[in-house]
């Protein structure tokens, strides 16, 4: 399973890059593989509120609707619309162009409160 | 409920060698895809695809008057069974509820195969035994048996590739025996898939031999090995129902668009008057497909259903279509608003997304 190491990540399974003051979240390679084929993303609003660790997303396989969750808090800046038109994004390229939504963080702090690529690698086995 | 207590099927070692996803089904741990759902899915619609069953229940009535005996504990009407054939029926409670759909075979005059499933094969058996009394013998022979569904338009060659080109193949709905090196097949022209297919049934011993046998010969015609997620789009599709999810001790067979299996000529069988009463009177509810109007998040079970501001009923079954790439779906809804054509609302999160409601089946073949 891939893990990039330049990237942190959620207990809940999302990844984040931070771009300078923003964060640019998606979801693993392991959670895409477990959720199977993405067939729809309810992107969130531009401009929403996210809490850290409260649902902000959804993405859904054939089989079942699973919630994405904000993995800090922030607002949305910009949301994925690609995934409009081909969510299976999210399984061939989860760490590319299958992002989902960029935050503005209220504070970098949160960031390091995630595990780095060794610990969640740990986390998944 | 813990790894431990989950049922395996002879066939669990092949599934976690072929890297399977397993999940728990019921009191079982079950694949519900290898290479994909869409894909498995695909597989059927175009070439020929493979499920495990051996999860399914196999009942054995046998007697003089066996015959007679389930004529009264089921719906549809097993007079019409030469040895050899098959029919789909319901198995009511008193109060005309569906304790369970099953094919019941008669594979001799007087030896009757109920094929029931899983969920409800302790349920089933219990219920019969309790009525059956001196009409003969009753056996769950559940754990005897593998079985495994072989769907889709590359059935025959595949068949032939196993027991040979001068096979005369069972037609629909008919059940045969047949040797395959050493063991028997006991082959069904049925399915849950709306493509050509059968079911086939032989000792569990021999699950992983003849499982592998047919991906083996099935490998020049595209099979793929299906699970259960691949099982449920596929028969969405053909709105075949549900067990436990399109119906359920709560709903009849006249409410879940099943009459055609109801046989109201026969003067006796259970749940009899009060199916009789909702055929002529109506019922209150009916189950109905739908297909939604835009792309969008797929309906899902539970989702509530509206119409004109009115909650008028609730999804069973939802999922996203594979062959129409579109959502679909099967739901309760009032009798009044249930006729095909009429536009509805699914109820998505925090959306009311529009869909319509569409004759059976979903998919059809072109």
């Amino acid at each position: 399973m891939n893990v990039p190491d330049d990237l942190r990540y959620a207990e809940s399974h999302e990844w984040v890059r931070v771009e300078g003051e923003n964060a640019r979240v998606g979801i693993t390679d392991h959670a895409q593989a477990e959720l199977t084929d993405v067939v729809y993303v309810e992107l969130p609003k531009i401009g929403a509120k996210a809490t850290a660790k409260n649902q902000i997303a959804v993405v859904e396989s054939v089989k079942a609707a699973s919630d994405i969750y904000a993995p800090v808090s922030g607002t949305v800046v910009e949301v994925n619309k690609a995934l409009e038109g081909n969510p299976a994004l999210v399984n061939t390229e989860p760490f590319g162009e299958g992002w989902i939504f960029v935050l503005k963080m209220d504070s970098a702090d949160e960031v390091k409160q995630l595990k780095d690529a060794a610990g969640y690698r740990q986390q998944i086995g | 409920m813990t790894e431990a207590a989950q049922k395996k099927t002879p066939l669990y070692d092949e599934h976690v060698r072929l890297g399977a996803k397993m999940i728990p089904f019921g009191d079982w741990i079950m694949p519900v895809q290898y290479s994909g759902i869409i894909d498995e899915h695909q597989a059927v619609r175009k070439n020929v695809g493979v499920f495990d069953i051996s999860h399914m229940g196999q009942l054995v009535a046998t007697g003089q008057r066996a015959g007679a005996w389930l004529n009264e504990m089921l719906t549809n009407n097993i007079d019409k069974l030469e040895a050899g054939t098959g029919q789909y029926t319901l198995l009511l409670n008193d109060r005309g509820g569906i304790i369970d759909d099953l094919i019941v075979y008669r594979t001799a005059p007087e030896t009757f195969l109920l094929v029931v499933n899983a969920s409800r094969v302790d349920e089933d058996f219990a219920w019969l035994q309790k009525h059956l009394g001196d009409n003969g013998t009753l056996e769950n022979r559940s754990a005897d048996y593998g079985g495994l569904a072989i769907q889709g338009p590359r059935i025959v060659d595949l068949l032939q590739a196993m027991i040979g080109t001068d096979a005369e193949l069972p037609a629909r709905n008919q059940i045969k025996d047949f040797d395959f090196e050493g063991i028997k097949l006991t082959i069904a022209r049925t399915g849950y898939t709306g493509e050509d297919g059968v079911e086939v049934f032989f000792a569990a011993r021999d699950a992983a031999k003849v499982w592998n046998a047919i991906l083996e010969k099935g490998k020049d015609l595209g099979i793929r090995p299906c699970g259960l997620g691949s099982r449920d789009t596929l028969r969405l599709e053909m709105c075949y129902p549900l067990n436990g999810s399109d119906l359920s001790p709560e709903h009849n067979p006249i409410e879940a668009g099943l009459g055609f299996f109801v046989d109201l000529k026969k003067p006796k069988f259970v749940g009899r008057e009060v199916l009789a009463d909702a055929k002529e009177k109506g019922t209150a509810n009916r189950l109905i497909a739908f297909r939604m109007k835009s792309k969008g998040p797929p309906p899902r079970p539970h989702y509530s259903v509206w119409r004109e501001g009115e909650r008028i009923g609730e999804v069973t079954s939802g999922s996203l279509s594979p062959s129409l790439n579109e959502g679909i779906g099967m739901a309760y809804v009032a009798a009044a608003h249930a006729k095909v054509g009429t536009e509805i609302e699914i109820e998505v999160r925090d959306r009311k997304l529009p869909a319509v409601i569409e004759k059976k089946p979903l998919y059809k073949k072109s």
